[in-house]
């Protein structure tokens, strides 16, 4: 119980249901399952790129390339399924963006790892190639049009409600898609030697190596996790907006980051959970959401989030110099006593 | 210090390397007065924004929110410009309103600093989420304050500032060179300077040789802030408008461009003529091809390339594998 006061996950949920009571009592139209599945749904795309990031994160690296493997595997997609639409499937549209997300991980993995390149560095420039070359090929044309069935998938739903004016709602099909792939990562980090070691490399790098961990695999597994993740999302961003732009993500990987950190994840590596991703993201999604339903203007949307991050990383912040400190002062003090013993 | 100049060596042939292949491929045309003049009206803005951005990466930090510090500041001179002209009633060219302006500018990019430098200082958050934090929420008030309108139409004086030359020389490359002189000065002639070295090799050695750490970081982030403003001074003036989200690209492109100059990553290590000359490489390059005619997004992914050749050829260099061979 006292342990619960000492995790920053506790504050985030907290402040998330304050701001849902209020958010309600302003407009009762946000606290209904309506909103809540829409809510799930919007949230999904952020979250599926929050889950790559956050390995990334943990293992102490950092990933801006993913926005722009996104838009290659994306594009790559939607060009498949305009030309040869009907021979595919979901499941190959699936498989197709996720090898490409997975090649283009891998590259920011072997750079990384072979040329001790800063992850923040290799990936800013990685992020310039890719999405430089995928715009000199395509000339930045969208895409529209596809498929009926690949608009009939998006519209799926696990479960069905209807509004008193008959209108459908439900669990969509591409919120059960990020489900699963949370209860995997969180499944491999909590109890596979590879999550173990990706918060050891995260950790401390010199100490994880010399306990036998393999860097370069780890490396490797975790970029390229990044990479599934973006073709992922890539497909899923296809699926909702049933429109691709190769301007649409670049330039969003930094909302993801303040996602992922305002969930707990730390800069240098080595923390970082699940559920304070999930939080993360929930936070972000039910303030933009929220904001709208007061009639905030959208305009306002940046200078809140804004102010959340810093009060969020600043408070955690905070508590960690102080608890350091009174650590600090009880081993001095103890180690002091055992001498004079 | 071997290991310095040959890396200085690198850039100067890779320098010259690029100048030789843009002759090449554009003719001598390449190096007319017309073109060198061309170019040297565009480095100055990114040339500021990666001076701005040097001095925090020299501390082991990063400043994401120069961008959105530039365009904040950018905003508030250009409602002063706007707002007051008329007014006055000087139908000459505006001077002290393009200098209170600038002043008013200056002022907004050193608060900025503050309020970072109080939140990486003092709260102790990492440089990264400190000014993630200050990025989203700076360039959120400017969409608020400007309504996401451009601002536009200021005085003769401000327009001067950076599209007339002096001499033959562009005025932005003139404020940009003393600039570059000013923060050159303070890196390595001053004990400020010695001390920003010093906390990003090692802050803790830093802070028990009696050095005040707090106190070092607040000035690094104030004079990145304010580094920032002149950068919005140039911008807005070749623009002759201010907007919440110009130069929304450069952001990575300084820290391509400070990298590629030799600043390390890691903190502690980079001078301010690495940095020059490598702005010199990416200024020729993207002339180079805008000439020839090429995509934009072409030269963006040739300037990844190049970080990530420049990156290896360093990795290599330090190992030894080139000086072994050499020797």
């Amino acid at each position: 119980m006292k342990n619960l006061l000492y995790r920053h996950e506790t504050y985030v949920f907290l402040a998330i249901i304050i701001f849902v009571t209020v958010v309600s009592i302003i407009n009762p139209a946000f606290f209904t399952l309506e909103n809540f599945f829409d809510l799930l749904k919007s949230a999904s795309l952020m979250g599926t790129f929050a889950i790559g990031m956050l390995f990334v994160l943990i293992s102490g690296g950092i990933d801006i390339s993913f926005t722009a493997i996104a838009t290659v595997s994306g594009y790559t997609i939607a060009v498949l399924l305009l030309r040869i639409g009907d021979s595919l499937n979901i499941i190959l549209v699936f498989l197709i963006a996720a090898l490409i997300g997975i090649a283009l991980g891998m590259i920011n993995a072997l750079i990384i790892h072979n040329f001790k390149i800063p992850s923040i560095i290799t990936t800013i420039a990685t992020q310039n190639i890719f999405y430089g070359i995928l715009t000199v090929i395509t000339t930045g044309t969208w895409l529209y049009g596809f498929p009926k069935w690949f608009g009939d998938f998006a519209t799926i739903r696990v479960f069905t409600f209807y509004t008193s004016e008959g209108v459908p709602y439900g669990l969509s099909i591409v919120t059960v898609i990020w489900i699963a792939l949370i209860l995997i990562s969180w499944f491999i980090l909590k109890y596979t030697v590879l999550g173990r070691g990706i918060y050891a490399m995260g950790g401390n790098t010199l100490s994880a190596q010399r306990t036998g961990f393999n860097l370069f695999g780890l490396t490797l597994f975790v970029y390229s996790w990044m990479g599934l993740m973006a073709g992922i999302g890539s497909v899923i961003q296809a699926l909702l907006v049933q429109t691709v732009a190769p301007n649409s993500l670049v330039g969003k990987e930094m909302d993801v980051i303040a996602a992922v950190v305002l969930g707990g994840a730390s800069m240098a590596g080595g923390s970082g959970s699940v559920l304070g991703m999930i939080l993360g993201v929930t936070m972000i999604s039910i303030l933009g959401n929220g904001m709208t339903i007061m009639r905030v203007p959208a305009i306002w949307y940046n200078v809140v989030i804004g102010l959340v991050i810093i009060v969020s990383v600043g408070a955690s912040a905070y508590r960690r110099k102080i608890f350091t400190r009174r650590k600090v002062i009880t081993e001095t003090t103890s180690a002091g006593g055992q001498r004079a013993a | 210090m071997l290991r310095k100049n040959s890396y200085f060596g690198i850039l100067l042939l890779a320098m010259v390397v690029v100048m030789v292949l843009m002759v090449l491929m554009n003719g001598i045309d390449f190096l007319s007065l017309r073109n060198l003049k061309s170019m040297s009206f565009q480095l100055p803005e990114l040339g500021l924004l990666t001076l701005a951005m040097m001095i925090a990466m020299l501390t082991s930090g990063i400043n994401l929110s120069i961008i959105a510090t530039s365009n904040l500041s950018g905003i508030v001179m250009a409602f002063i410009l706007t707002g007051l002209v008329p007014d006055s009633g000087a139908a000459g060219s505006g001077i002290w309103i393009t200098l209170l302006a600038v002043l008013a500018g200056l002022a907004v990019g050193a608060i900025v600093g503050m309020v970072n430098g109080y939140l990486i200082a003092v709260v102790e958050i990492s440089p990264i989420l400190a000014t993630l934090g200050t990025m989203i929420m700076l360039s959120g008030i400017s969409v608020v304050i400007t309504e996401g309108y451009v601002i536009s139409g200021f005085p003769q004086a401000m327009l001067a500032i950076g599209n007339k030359a002096f001499l033959g020389i562009p005025n932005p490359m003139i404020i940009f060179l003393i600039c570059a002189g000013i923060m050159a000065v303070i890196l390595n002639r001053t004990p400020l300077g010695t001390r920003i070295y010093m906390i990003g090799s090692n802050p803790t050695a830093c802070f028990y040789s009696g050095v005040n750490n707090r106190q070092v970081l607040f000035r690094t982030y104030i004079l990145s802030g304010i580094y920032s403003s002149i950068a919005a001074v140039i911008m807005i003036s070749r623009f002759n408008s201010a907007k919440a989200d110009y130069g929304e690209s450069y952001l990575l492109q300084t820290v391509l461009a400070a990298v590629l100059g030799g600043i390390s990553a890691a903190g502690g290590f980079g001078k301010v003529s690495g940095l020059i000359l490598s702005l010199i490489i990416m200024q020729m390059i993207s002339s180079g091809l805008n000439l020839l005619g090429v995509s934009n997004f072409l030269t963006i992914a040739l300037w990844g390339i190049i970080l990530i050749l420049v990156m290896v050829v360093k990795y290599l260099l330090e190992n030894g594998f080139i000086k072994r061979r050499a020797a």
